[in-house]
């Protein structure tokens, strides 16, 4: 953009290799773009070393291998084996559906560094349905296994209002896991959770409950379990700083090879995301239109143009403000200097009505027959 | 847990301390993230192998640097890195 200084462009740190769309789960409120069938291609193996290189070249560091579910391409442990020679640490996000111990130990044996599990809910019946595949008993096994192979094992638990009220038990079930970490990721409402957000929405009530108890909780397991909090963004009144500022920190590779400078960032229009095929990264990192687009302060619209906190939010979520106000420049209207700060009001509000509605309509879950239609 | 002056200590499996070109600086890397460290910490964490208590780090590293009077230093940041789970005593 205009009067921002290239020389200011600091290196990627974080790089999130989405290796595929495909998965065995059916999450309602998974982050992949809805139109994820429409893109059937995928990066070969030499595809994603070339990747790796020329991102570790540049500084990156954490690798995300995640999709998808990762797993379901059987290349993982040669891409894994290829980023331990580069240095990556590499962080494995998986539904650990299919996942048994013979690959634990090859992921292992590979140099992967740790294995996040996610599990849906604590109790299986409501787990399995979330999942749309029957899968907490295994999932619970892996979780097991995982430790058992010395690694540091991170639970995940997206959380929302089909779940909230079980977070006195998440966290039992998270200390019978012996998790190392525990994530409890607040759902962020984009891909399909944006579609299901009536659904999954709590309430601020609820919110503040589950909050404490996890607070609580967090005292309770100080230097034995770190807790990672996902903060629900609907209910602060100032917006994250999301991606610790565009094009600053974190690039998305996607299955099909598109460079993202978020994950979500798919759903903008016009911004023509580069594709590692046709360029590499340091050209795709310095020199693209999309990764430029949200660079820097230039593009900011008021109030965020004359506001003291624009170097600690950068005005929030793009993609929140493009799917709630229709304008990606806009504020995130989660701030309350915003004035479509509204907007977050009445999705609480629509969110609350639906849930006290007799025939709640049914969650949308995340598969190709569904994806087909958008 | 505090630190005990008698037990060994012993950089963490669950972390990895690795050179980052890019950054020209030590890193300690964990799920999801990642702490900077400045060269005193690094060179403290270095001597972490599990064949050495705080006594030995200490003159090591007086040794190493021609100076004394680091023994406060090195236990603040010995506290700090084992309530961060980056040590392990043994």
């Amino acid at each position: 953009m205009a009067g921002f200084n290239k020389a200011n462009i600091t290196p990627p740190r974080w790089l999130l290799a989405e290796l595929t769309y495909s998965c065995p789960l059916q999450c309602p409120y998974c982050a992949n773009p809805l139109d994820y069938s429409h893109y059937k291609q995928e990066l070969s193996t030499d595809d994603w070393k070339r990747v790796l290189i020329q991102a570790r070249k540049m500084g990156a560091v954490q690798l995300g291998l995640s999709g998808g579910e990762p797993l379901v391409r059987k290349d993982l442990e040669e891409i894994v084996k290829h980023a331990r020679e580069l240095g990556y640490y590499s962080n494995l996000i998986t539904s650990a559906y299919g996942l048994d111990e013979s690959r634990i130990i090859a992921l292992k044996e590979a140099g992967l560094d740790h294995i996040q599990v996610s599990i849906q809910a604590s109790s299986e019946e409501l787990s399995d349905y979330l999942a749309g595949t029957k899968s907490f008993t295994h999932k619970k096994q892996v979780a097991h296994l995982v430790k058992k192979h010395g690694y540091p094992m991170v639970l995940c638990v997206v959380i929302h209002r089909k779940n909230i009220e079980q977070m006195p038990q998440i966290l039992t079930m998270a200390e019978e896991l012996g998790a190392d970490y525990l994530e409890l990721a607040n759902t962020q409402y984009y891909g399909w959770a944006h579609a299901n957000r009536d659904l999954l929405l709590p309430t601020k009530e609820q919110f503040e409950i589950a909050e404490n108890i996890a607070q609580e909780f967090k005292k309770k397991v100080a230097g034995k379990m770190k807790i990672y909090y996902v903060v629900p963004d609907f209910h602060e009144d100032r917006p994250k700083a999301c991606m610790n500022g565009w094009g600053t920190t974190f690039l998305t590779i996607a299955p099909d090879g598109v460079a993202l400078p978020c994950h979500s960032a798919r759903e903008l229009p016009n911004l023509n995301c580069p594709n590692v095929n046709d360029d590499s990264i340091k050209e795709i990192w310095h020199n693209s239109k999309a990764f430029n687009f949200f660079r820097g302060d230039d593009w900011m619209q008021e109030p965020c143009r004359s506001c003291d906190e624009k170097e600690k939010d950068f005005g929030g979520c793009r993609c929140q403000a493009y799917l709630l106000k229709g304008d990606m420049f806009a504020t995130d209207p989660v701030c309350s200097k915003s004035p479509d700060h509204h907007l977050i009001n009445q999705a609480i509000d629509a969110a609350k009505e639906n849930s006290l509605m007799i025939d709640e309509k049914p969650l949308i879950f995340r598969n190709r027959k569904n994806s087909n239609s958008y | 847990m505090s630190l005990n002056h008698n037990l060994n200590l012993k950089f963490s499996s669950m972390h990895r301390l690795q050179w980052e070109e890019a950054q020209q600086k030590e890193v300690i890397l964990y799920p999801e993230g990642m702490v900077e460290l400045n060269q005193s910490s690094a060179e403290i964490l270095k001597l972490c192998d599990g064949s050495r208590q705080l006594a030995q780090i200490v003159d090591e590293l007086e040794h190493k640097f021609q100076t004394t009077g680091l023994e406060k230093d090195i236990i603040n940041f010995l506290e700090d890195a084992l309530k961060n789970g980056w040590i392990q005593q043994s």
